[in-house]
């Protein structure tokens, strides 16, 4: 699979104006200290040209954007080759020159709007430090300031420019440092993973604008994108990097089309965004008049057995120093039928990790109903609610970050069995291997910790946690969101499978419309707290009814390329 | 931020209305009678019954505090039971002098710590910082008193650069006045230092390797500006709580550093009280030290809200 001289790799489109590349980077190499990350990297962006460049993490393609910049973290260091801008060479000079060219003549705008914008400066004052680098000063710099807030899309710039980072949502902070980015005029602009912290409508908004801003200036942009569908939408040009190589490169349909490299196939074939590929054995894929069987809940499945019920669910939280109150959810209902998978749908503040809470007895609903195989969590006396407890079980986003680290898998897995008193050593012993098996892992991570396994490994170790006590229904909480699109396949299949065997019921909550039409039966989209449409998969995917879900569809990143 | 405010004078005053109470029922826990005590060792019973009624030692605890609770209220502390001057007095003529040791103490500490924390922070791994490390731990480890003593040994006597000991008011002689204080001030100070050189290392680590950090170095902004502007100024945040939790300890050590050089300030005026079970000067001494914590707490939660502005503005999001 390591091709170091890939022939697969395809030229890019020829046809230059200007005959010498922008950005020229040939054989460039990087170790962290002894540990080579990126092996003999070329890479070209012209001028104005838009070129992205994909791959999962790990795959170098973060780290060969900051060693243009000279911005390589810790023992990180250039090995070999070199970067040239504009015939002129940047490496090598104990990075002297590539500091001359900083924000100049490369801007970057980096990943997360969350941690890259001072927090005790204000906004304003961080985009006129950018302009001070090349001398503005006086009326002429506050100006200046505002008309780039205003051209990266911020309403009310003057006042906004005197407010803090914490004033400001995700999305509007990424176009502060987008303004930022561009406040010198550079002539390549380095977007890493630009929008992967934004809800999916925000990320099509930015992209839009950056497009925009970019092509009225000229200025080349080199992309960084996990998403494949990010990158067809936007760029001229794609480059596939594995483990630290370029495997194929060209232009977007081409590489959508037609992947040369089998590593690119497997990624288009993966992309949720990409394939209307439905998994196999899905419950809607049976026929109506036969429900899927309640394997382990032990009772017949009839029709319109419910395993999860809302009705009218209302969820009102206090708002801190105030008597005003903030409805998170507000008149919300829905069902999840038995063995089947629903998803609920909606960006961040649209209320279902609070519907999720409720369901899972963690948080009192104001009002309305949450049942859990007839059973209100909130309400139940203490001995019902042990006994309901079983029933539904979490899977959430962060499997590092719900598992304890100190744990091994073994103990984890039998925590649940242990905590609810379900058999005995032994028999708790024969279970954890069962549940192992069931979410084909092998035996021999028992003994080991969740810092010593990968991400979708400690996925499937969160998921057979969840498993241990047979409860009806998984309450998946963006399960899938945190995992490269190669693993999150993996887990979805996974998911399928389980409901297949065991009958388990699901409800699917994520931000992620694409992953949707991939495994549920039946999806409901929240938008602040309320209801905005609900429904089979297909009749929701194929005939929205509500704007916002039309929205959202048409966010999803890739779709045009394809359709 | 006004409410801030308000909110946090109204739990200081509590907290001297429940201080009050420990000082005035600590005190009578004391060993040792002052009624005896300014009767001297010979004295018949009848005397010291006699200077106990008149000291008001008779009546009830309770009303003994509500008493004191009053005088306290209208500005009169009452009278030392060893000397008759008035305690008020006494502290007019003693406070000044820690006080002003005190800041200077605190000048020298936040200077000389930040200074040291981020020269530490800019040359990592290099001699730089393993000087200032080694600055910092030793003058952690090495008592106020010793360094004292031993600054005097070479400075005062042995180069004579600064007067080893007493004090010079500032309005009679400023320069002499600064002599005289500045190196009771730096050894008052190190531990400080060493405190927040520490703190400021760290957080500046901390900040340096953050995101936005590496998005201004990006932008192409001096060096200078990224090290000051996004380092330093996020790394106050920490270093103001820390700081601002131990200066307590600078309180303590004043009264020990006054002894050493010999200023007569209030750390003496304490010592000489407990000596002789002035009660009224105790309560006093004790009383006003509890109201210099808590201004100085007050001071800090007011600075904290300056040097970060998510809590200024109330976490108020768009």
């Amino acid at each position: 699979m390591q091709q170091a001289a890939d022939p697969t790799t395809r030229s890019a489109p020829t046809g230059t104006p200007d005959g010498a590349p922008l950005l020229a980077v040939r054989g460039l190499e990087i170790s962290y200290g002894a540990r080579p990350v990126v092996h003999g990297v070329d890479l070209e962006v012209r001028r104005g040209e838009r070129v992205a460049i994909v791959g999962q993490s790990g795959s170098g393609k973060s780290t060969l954007v900051a060693a243009l910049l000279d911005l390589l973290p810790g023992a990180g260091r250039v090995t070999a080759g070199e970067v040239r801008l504009d015939g002129e060479l940047l490496t090598g000079d104990g990075g002297a020159r590539v500091r001359a060219a900083r924000g100049r003549r490369i801007g970057l705008v980096p990943q997360d709007p969350a941690t890259n914008l001072n927090p005790t400066m204000r906004i304003g004052e961080q985009v006129a430090d950018a302009l001070r680098a090349d001398g503005v000063r006086g009326p002429a710099l506050r100006r200046r300031v505002t008309e780039l807030l205003a051209e990266a899309g911020i309403p009310d710039p003057e006042r906004r420019a005197r407010q803090y980072p914490h004033e400001f949502s995700g999305g509007m902070r990424q176009r502060v440092l987008i303004a930022r980015a561009l406040a010198r005029e550079p002539e390549l602009l380095v977007a890493d993973e630009p929008t992967s912290a934004l809800d999916v409508t925000v990320q099509r908004r930015i992209l839009d604008h950056l497009q925009t801003l970019v092509e009225a200036r000229g200025t080349a942009l080199l992309l960084v994108t996990h998403d494949l569908g990010v990158a067809a939408d936007r760029a001229d040009r794609v480059v596939v990097m594995l483990e630290g190589r370029v495997v194929e490169q060209g232009a977007p349909e081409q590489v959508l089309r037609d992947p040369q490299h089998e590593y690119t196939r497997r990624l288009v074939a993966a992309a949720p965004g990409l394939s209307v590929r439905r998994r196999p054995a899905a419950a809607a894929d049976r026929p109506a008049e036969e429900p899927a069987a309640s394997a382990h809940a032990g009772r017949p499945a009839a029709r319109g057995d419910d395993v999860v019920v809302v009705e009218e669910l209302v969820k009102e939280f206090h708002v801190r120093g105030s008597r005003e109150r903030v409805r998170a959810v507000d008149g919300v209902s829905f069902t999840v039928a038995r063995g089947t998978t629903t998803a609920l749908v909606g960006e961040s503040g649209s209320g279902k990790t609070t519907v999720s809470r409720i369901l899972l007895g963690l948080e009192r609903a104001t009002s309305g109903v949450a049942l859990v195989e007839g059973t209100d969590l909130a309400s139940c006396t203490r001995a019902e609610r042990r006994v309901a407890r079983r029933r539904v079980q979490p899977v959430f986003q962060d499997p590092y970050g719900s598992l304890d680290p100190t744990h091994t898998v073994e103990r984890l897995v039998d925590e649940p069995l242990r905590v609810l008193r379900i058999g005995d050593a032994a028999a708790r012993r024969r279970r954890v291997a069962e549940l192992l098996d069931q979410v084909a892992l092998p035996r021999d991570v028992l003994h080991r910790r969740p810092g010593e396994l990968s991400g979708g490994q400690r996925q499937r170790v969160a998921i057979a946690r969840a498993l241990a006590p047979e409860p009806s229904v998984l309450l998946c909480d963006e399960a899938v969101s945190a995992l490269d699109v190669l693993v999150q396949e993996q887990v979805l299949d996974l998911l399928g499978d389980l409901q297949r065997d065991l009958g388990v019921s699901c409800l699917f909550i994520t931000h992620d419309l694409a992953v949707v039409r991939q495994i549920a039966d039946n999806v409901v989209v929240l938008r602040r707290g309320r209801l905005e449409e609900s429904g089979g998969v297909d009749d929701v995917f194929l005939a929205p009814r509500a704007d916002y879900t039309r929205e959202l569809l048409g966010a999803i990143p890739g779709a045009a390329v394809l359709s | 931020m006004v409410r801030l405010l308000l909110a946090r004078l109204g739990q200081s005053v509590v907290t001297l209305l429940i201080a009050s109470v420990v000082i005035f029922v600590g005190v009578r826990l004391l060993p040792g009678d002052p009624a005896l005590a300014m009767a001297g060792e010979e004295a018949t019973p009848e005397r010291v019954a006699a200077i106990r009624a008149e000291l008001g030692l008779d009546d009830s605890l309770l009303v003994q505090y509500l008493h004191f609770l009053g005088q306290v209220l209208s500005g009169d502390l009452g009278e030392s039971t060893r000397t008759g001057t008035p305690v008020t007095t006494l502290l007019g003529s003693t406070l000044p002098v820690t006080l002003w040791l005190s800041l200077y103490a605190i000048v020298v500490a936040v200077v000389v710590g930040i200074a040291l924390g981020v020269v530490a922070e800019r040359f990592r791994g290099r001699w730089p910082e393993w000087l200032a490390n080694a600055a910092a731990l030793t003058s952690l480890s090495v008592p106020n008193f010793w360094l004292g003593m031993l600054a005097i040994l070479w400075l005062c006597i042995g180069l004579g650069l600064f007067p080893a000991s007493g004090y010079v008011e500032l309005g009679q002689d400023p320069l002499a006045w600064a002599l005289h204080l500045t190196l009771p001030a730096l050894v008052l100070g190190t531990g400080l230092a060493a405190v927040i050189m520490r703190q400021t290392r760290a957080s500046m680590i901390e900040a340096m390797g953050s995101d936005y950090v590496r998005t201004a170095r990006a932008t192409g902004l001096p060096k200078g500006r990224v090290l000051l502007r996004y380092g330093l100024r996020n790394s106050l945040v920490v270093v103001v709580t820390i700081a601002g939790l131990q200066l307590g300890g600078l309180i303590s050590g004043a009264v020990v550093t006054e002894q050493i050089f010999a200023l007569p300030g209030f750390g003496k005026l304490t010592l000489d009280a407990v000596f002789t079970r002035d009660y009224p000067v105790i309560q006093a001494v004790v009383l006003v030290t509890t109201l210099g914590y808590v201004l100085v707490n007050l001071a800090v939660d007011v600075l904290y809200t300056v040097v970060n502005p998510r809590i200024r503005v109330g976490g108020r999001s768009s």
